[in-house]
């Protein structure tokens, strides 16, 4: 993240006020993707917020991550976060992309999603949301929080 | 040297380049606001487009390895200056600001297709299955919507009416000399055969414009942005910045062809917005409620019914109807 440090303050502010999300499910068991969609409903409208939730992860800022990364996941979740450009962040959305849940120790995952992330891009940002699932308004604390760490 | 000047002005601040800028940015706040309200949500703020824009010119612009990678940096540039240029003649004969030249309906209509042409070609330059499906489908879209768009304005071109007992052509390709018709005869839109081409018009601008339900060429949640799938930071802020003039341009062209441009006054600003907004909104309402169409369902729906109505307002145009 050392361009968000060097970038003038212009680009940082815009960069807080419009942060788009791709969505990345490895492998979870969906409770937590449904969650993520809620909070696009009326109720929660991030879109106040300028969150906009975007089809490729070349037009992303914010990764969320939901679920253990599987071995089959392990790969392309690499490469969608190489795919992002620079200034990036990932959101650990949920217990397992947390600290893996009730899969830890199984022999069908490769870890929890920052470790993976990091196996790549040591200097990955990444923020956690705990909860099985998170509440609506978690995931949204969630990201406030890290913009303004940003 | 005078005269360069002027249109380096004209160009580039008003009412080109950074008028149709802004112009395009409010307008696309008031597609997300309307989309949001319709959606029973509160929508982004006012400034939102405009943040968009900043944070996606500072961002990291990534060239894929497998790309053409000059022509993958050089197309936004093509395709931004092209509908600025095309923006800037629409606007000055809407608004009557400066002269536009002889013939600029045609260069308009060109103009008009070139960002959709960079927009195919950055697709393929980038190498991706899923670009090249989306160049593929913006392909067919421009070739099925540009054949009852061109027959459209057409219509407006071979206007005539009685004033006075004396009969007026419009018989121009020029924008100006279509809203300088429309000052002494009325709008188009008011007779039958300019409704029936302003209906042609407006669902073809839509296409053109690339909302749902004519959004298969991007299509987020099926090919992920198709041919824009690969472009990030600067270059895909250009490509925004494209679709922003071009939204600050089709309704304006649709006013200024069928609808008599800005009238003199205060009074004649206030409508000539009113209209602007009013055929935004349109847009916004039918991108809200209607579901994606195929490929081929878009094809046959202007190749078809589309082709027919605005072929119909063409002989209802030429039996002075």
């Amino acid at each position: 993240m050392a361009e968000a440090t060097t970038s003038p303050s212009l680009f940082l502010k815009a960069l807080k006020k419009s942060p788009w999300v791709f969505h990345v499910g490895t492998s979870g068991c969906n409770n937590c993707d449904i969650e993520i969609a809620d909070c696009l409903t009326p109720r929660f409208d991030v879109e106040r917020f300028g969150v906009k939730l975007v089809g490729s992860p070349r037009h992303a800022d914010v990764m969320l991550i939901t679920g253990p990364v599987s071995q089959a996941c392990r790969a392309p979740l690499q490469q969608a976060w190489l795919e992002m450009p620079r200034p990036r962040a990932a959101v650990m959305v949920g217990a397992c992309a947390c600290s893996m849940g009730a899969y830890k120790d199984a022999y069908s995952v490769a870890g929890p999603p920052d470790k993976v992330l990091r196996e790549v891009d040591p200097d990955a940002r990444c923020v956690y949301v705990p909860g099985c699932p998170p509440k609506p308004e978690t995931i949204v604390m969630g990201i406030v929080k890290l913009l303004g760490a940003l | 040297m005078g005269e360069i000047t002027e249109w380096v002005f004209f160009f580039l601040i008003f009412p080109g380049m950074l008028f149709a800028v802004f112009v395009g940015l409010a307008m696309s706040w008031v597609d997300r606001k309307v989309t949001a309200l319709v959606q029973w949500r509160k929508g982004p703020p006012v400034s939102q487009p405009l943040w968009d824009v900043i944070k996606l010119l500072g961002k990291e612009v990534i060239v894929p390895a497998q790309s053409w990678a000059a022509g993958f940096l050089a197309l936004p540039f093509v395709a931004f200056s092209a509908v600025a240029v095309a923006g800037t003649f629409v606007w000055m004969a809407a608004t009557g600001f400066g002269a536009p030249p002889l013939g600029d309906l045609i260069v308009v209509l060109y103009l008009l297709t070139v960002p959709t042409l960079a927009v195919i070609l950055g697709g393929a330059a980038s190498g991706n299955p899923l670009g090249a499906v989306g160049a593929s489908r913006d392909m067919k879209l421009l070739l099925a919507y540009e054949l009852p768009f061109v027959i459209a304005l057409l219509v407006a071109v071979f206007q005539e009416r009685v004033v006075d007992e004396a009969t007026i052509h419009a018989g121009t390709l020029s924008l100006s000399g279509i809203v300088e018709f429309q000052q002494t005869a009325g709008s188009i839109i008011a007779r039958p055969s300019g409704f029936l081409a302003f209906l042609v018009a407006i669902f073809c601008a839509h296409a053109k414009l690339g909302f749902v339900p004519f959004d298969l060429a991007e299509a987020e949640c099926e090919i992920g942005e198709g041919a824009l799938l690969e472009y990030s930071g600067a270059a895909l802020g250009l490509f925004k910045l494209t679709q922003t003039v071009l939204l600050a341009t089709m309704p304006v062209l649709l006013v200024t062809v069928f609808w008599g441009g800005m009238g003199p006054g205060f009074w004649g600003v206030l409508a000539f917005v009113g209209k602007i907004v009013l055929i935004l909104v349109l847009f916004v309402l039918i991108k809200n409620t209607n579901p994606r169409v195929r490929i081929d369902q878009a094809m046959r729906f202007f190749w078809g019914p589309m082709t027919i109505v605005a072929l119909l307002a063409l002989l209802l145009a030429q039996l002075g109807l």
